[in-house]
């Protein structure tokens, strides 16, 4: 049977990773590829790196990161924020990721999802989609770390995705993000039947519990959590642990 | 020295990056005299069937890896390992290098998420001196689209996703195929490399 898959995701702005509670209490807690292989060892069953360098220097550093980490950590990577176009995709590839995913760059461009899976394959795409509610069972897509509103049906956004190849959802909540009250599970639901890729619950992880229920409560492919993970407040083997003990298969 | 066979297709940092890390001496090539002068060889890929196949002809190295794999150690990994079978069916009909028989053909289940994206437990059908070391409980990472059908006699392990999923695969001989990536499955996927480094044809 296939594992279900924790994923810690690490930010990271100039070669560091750091951590905001909003976005001027950003602070920097420590070096990429140390606490890549830090998760590694936890556990990990694949691991994001989300690029918030806004400078063209800093992707280049962020490259470097991938490499060093691709050396001495062999379990998935990931690499989103900032790829806009297919050199970028390669780019990040070659640097040793097996995933990019993107996220404004696919709403404002969806041909990017089709030309990064016709040219590289769709298991290597992931669009990462960051949604909020707008009425019962009725959600709509956000871009730029969710400041605008794109009017756009989160149902027809993904299923478009899926139509030009996306290998992969990762569902971020605006509404639980932060908020630490669990993942949004009525959202998550309705993203996973309207698939048939897998889709990446993000957004709301606050307690041990929470992983459990995205997956007894949804057909979820795996659960991602950044900041609970950073602080230590928990591990993904003590993650794990839990899933297993509630029947769910994890590795 | 372990050669990496070069022909264009993806992953192969990763594949040299577990060697490396391993400490086996290894080089990425598309020469064939490196093929020849190898102790083991390693197929990566990722992609498509017809497209890999096509650029391994265009290299010039069907014929060399055809015979060497006689010789010497030899492993297949995800559509390196599909390309060992005698044909595919992704797309179009296209031949492959034979090394084993059977066919690779889309794993078509209605109900199932495809790709089979992630980690799946690995389960034991014949013994493999490529599982020296492993546990019963051993999960590895796989993602793709398209699966081999082959005899029983040819499978050394299988997942299940839905139906049996052939994970590792030979010929009986020096010929092995992973259908996972061995050098993104953590500590089981660098032990099964190690294995096969440790192989002496």
């Amino acid at each position: 049977m296939l594992a279900k898959r924790i994923i810690p995701c690490l930010d990271v702005r100039d070669g560091k990773v750091v951590k905001g509670v909003n976005f001027e209490g950003i602070k920097e807690v420590g070096d990429p590829v140390e606490c890549a292989y830090e998760y590694n060892l936890q556990g990990a069953d694949e691991i994001v790196f989300y690029d918030i360098t806004a400078s063209h220097e800093g992707r280049g550093v962020m490259l470097d990161v991938v490499r060093e980490t691709a050396k001495k950590v062999f379990v998935p990577l990931t690499v989103g924020g900032g790829i806009k176009t297919v050199d970028d995709i390669r780019d990040t590839l070659r640097a040793g990721a097996d995933k990019v995913s993107v996220n404004s760059q696919a709403v404002q461009n969806p041909s990017l999802i089709k030309q990064g899976a016709d040219v590289f394959g769709s298991q290597c795409i992931c669009v990462g989609v960051d949604a909020k509610a707008v009425g019962e069972n009725k959600w709509t897509v956000f871009i730029n770390g969710g400041r605008i509103d794109m009017k756009r049906d989160l149902i027809e956004w993904v299923k478009e995705c899926e139509a030009l190849g996306a290998g992969e959802i990762c569902l971020n909540s605006i509404d639980t993000d932060g908020v630490r009250g669990g993942f949004d599970l009525p959202m998550l639901k309705a993203v996973v039947d309207a698939v048939k890729i897998p889709v990446i619950a993000s957004g709301g992880a606050g307690k041990l519990s929470d992983f459990a229920d995205a997956f007894l409560e949804t057909d979820c492919s795996a659960a991602l959590a950044a900041s609970l993970f950073h602080f230590k407040e928990l591990t993904v083997s003590q993650v794990k642990d839990d899933c297993r003990s509630k029947g769910i298969i994890v590795r | 020295m372990i050669a990496i066979i070069d022909y264009g297709a993806g992953n192969i940092f990763s594949v040299k990056n577990a060697l490396d890390y391993l400490g086996y001496e290894n080089k990425l090539t598309d020469k064939a005299e490196d093929i020849e002068r190898a102790d083991a060889l390693i197929l990566p890929g990722v992609g498509a069937f017809p497209w890999a196949m096509n650029m391994l002809k265009l290299s010039g190295l069907v014929d060399t890896i055809k015979s060497e794999a006689r010789f010497k150690p030899f492993l297949g990994i995800c559509l390196g390992m599909q390309l060992l079978f005698e044909k595919s069916y992704e797309f179009e009909e296209c031949q492959g290098l034979s090394l084993i028989n059977g066919y690779v053909d889309k794993i078509s289940d209605p109900g199932l998420v495809i790709p089979h994206m992630g980690w799946n437990k690995l389960e034991y059908n014949h013994n493999c001196p490529l599982f020296d070391g492993l546990s019963d409980n051993e999960y590895v990472y796989f993602v793709h689209s398209y699966k081999a059908f082959l005899q029983d006699k040819n499978l050394c392990a299988y997942s299940t996703y839905g139906t049996k999923v052939p994970a590792v695969v030979t010929d009986g001989g020096y010929v092995y195929g992973c259908q996972f990536h061995p050098e993104k499955s953590g500590e089981t996927g660098l032990r099964i490399l190690k294995n096969f480094a440790e192989l002496k044809s």
